[in-house]
Parts: structure tokens; C-alpha cells; sequence
């Protein structure tokens, strides 16, 4: 045993004989699952809405701060890679909103059978897509 | 070794120590729940926050200035901020101490990240009572 690690991966099989525990397979041989793929993204879009977070503190500051600071922001938020970056943080956002209510849905012990997981997963990922989509259109009339 | 097969587990934690459940971060399950409280109160304010971002798009200074003044606004604001920041530290939190195995490098990496977000924070609220007053 070279390290504290290794001593973990010894056990008794059933007839009391010391064996080295078999290990599960690595993450890239996994097939991308419903339960899988929805966790990792909400971790993602967490970090991503983390990023995001710089943004509102950025445009609030600015509007704090004074007319110049405040345009040059607007500006910013307006050009093609503002509009980009406020598209993704919006994705972010939506999914991570629901997504987040799965999790406390999940956290009051509902909605565990795999058949309700892959059925809610879907609603996550389409929510997703229709509440950005809304949010943009609406964006664009009453800018 | 014997060859009994009824696995006994020796149980080193105090009986004090299980009763107050408040396991080896002497925290319990404080950190959970205050992810699961701020997340049910993100859920309104965040819809807020997107009403508040529609509302506001393309709009001047003055115009800005003028939603910040409307009490309601500037409180929602600041509970957004709140939840917002607050959330947000717990999480990450938990991200770093998920992938960095450095124990140094997690420490300071957990430490800067909450100054950031204190710092953030505090840059929001005040921003939106100045928009305020």
C-alpha cells in the first residue's frame, strides 16, 4: 500500500478474503444521461450566473457613478458581444431558475422516479428555451 | 483477525457530539438550508430582477435614477442583492471545495472569492441607494 487512498480500496469479499474493490468507470465513459447532464449544467450555469453577477454590479456602479461611466456601460451591453454575453447570462439564468425548482422539488422527497426525472428534465430544458426566447422578444419591443 | 461475520462499528464521536448533530464543520446543516432559503426567496426576486431589467432596457440615467427612487423598487433591490450575493457565496463555496484538493489553495481561493463577493455586494447596495436618494 503506497498511500492512505490505496487502503481504501481494499475489502472482504463473502468468504472473509482480502480483494481490491473494483472501480467504477471513468467520466468519459459514461453515456451523457438526463440526471447527469442537468446536474452538471446547473452547476455551470451557476458559475456562469456567478460571472454574471460582475455584469449587475458593473452597470448599477456605473449608473451610480455618473452619465459618462453610465453610457459607456449602456454601450457596451448594447454592442453585438454585450448582447452575446447578456443572451447567455439570460440562458443561464432561465435554466438555473428551473432547474433550481427540481432541486427543491427534489429536496421535499418529489420527484425522484426516473420516469418524472427525464419528464421534468425535458420541461427544464424546453422552459429554458421558451423563456429566453420570450424574454428577448419583449426585449426588443420595448427597448 | 476472527472470522465473526456481525460487523460492529466503533463509534469515536461523544454522545454530546451526537446529539448536537453538528458533525466536523461544527456547522450542521447551516450551510444547506441557507442555500434552500435563499434559493425559495430568489425564486420572486428574481422574476422581479427580469421585470426589472425590461423595464430599464435602453432607459437613461435619469430614467434609472427615477425607478431606484420608487421605495418599492430600491427595497426589492436590496433584497436581491442580499439573496443574490448570499447564494451565490454558498455555492461557490462548494464548487471550489469540490475540485481544488490543495488544501492551501482552497483556504485562499474560498477566502478570496467571499472578499469579492462581500465587496460586490456592498458596490450593488450602496450604487442602488445612491440611485435612490
Amino acid at each position: 500500500m503506497k498511500d492512505v487512498r490505496e487502503a481504501l480500496m481494499v475489502g472482504r469479499n463473502t468468504e472473509g478474503k482480502l480483494v481490491r474493490r473494483p472501480l467504477s468507470p471513468h467520466l468519459q465513459i459514461y453515456k451523457p444521461q438526463m440526471s447527469s447532464a442537468t446536474s452538471i449544467f446547473h452547476r455551470i450555469s451557476g458559475c456562469a450566473l456567478g460571472a454574471g453577477t460582475l455584469l449587475l454590479t458593473l452597470w448599477l456602479v456605473a449608473a451610480a457613478s455618473g452619465d459618462d461611466a453610465f453610457s459607456i456601460v449602456q454601450a457596451f451591453l448594447a454592442s453585438w458581444i454585450g448582447i452575446v454575453i447578456l443572451i447567455g447570462f439570460t440562458l443561464a439564468l432561465f435554466y438555473h431558475f428551473c432547474n433550481g425548482i427540481r432541486h427543491l422539488a427534489w429536496d421535499a422527497g418529489k420527484g425522484f422516479e426516473l420516469p418524472d426525472m427525464h419528464r421534468t428534465g425535458w420541461t427544464v430544458l424546453v422552459a429554458t428555451i421558451i423563456l429566453t426566447a420570450a424574454f428577448w422578444v419583449v426585449g426588443f419591443l420595448v427597448w | 483477525m476472527s472470522n465473526d461475520t456481525t460487523p460492529t462499528i466503533h463509534i469515536r464521536r461523544s454522545q454530546l457530539g451526537r446529539a448536537q448533530g453538528l458533525g466536523a464543520a461544527k456547522s450542521g446543516v447551516h450551510h444547506w438550508w441557507a442555500q434552500r432559503v435563499t434559493a425559495v426567496a430568489l425564486l420572486p426576486l428574481s422574476l422581479y430582477f427580469v421585470y426589472s431589467v425590461l423595464a430599464l432596457a435602453g432607459a437613461s440615467r435619469a430614467e434609472m435614477a427615477g425607478f431606484m427612487a420608487e421605495p418599492w423598487n430600491a427595497v426589492l433591490y436590496l433584497c436581491l442583492i442580499a439573496a443574490l450575493f448570499y447564494h451565490l457565496a454558498l455555492g461557490l463555496q462548494v464548487v471550489v471545495e469540490d475540485y481544488v484538493s490543495n488544501e492551501a489553495t482552497r483556504i485562499a481561493t474560498n477566502l478570496a472569492l467571499k472578499g469579492v463577493i462581500v465587496f460586490c455586494a456592498l458596490a450593488c447596495a450602496v450604487s442602488v441607494l445612491k440611485l435612490a436618494f
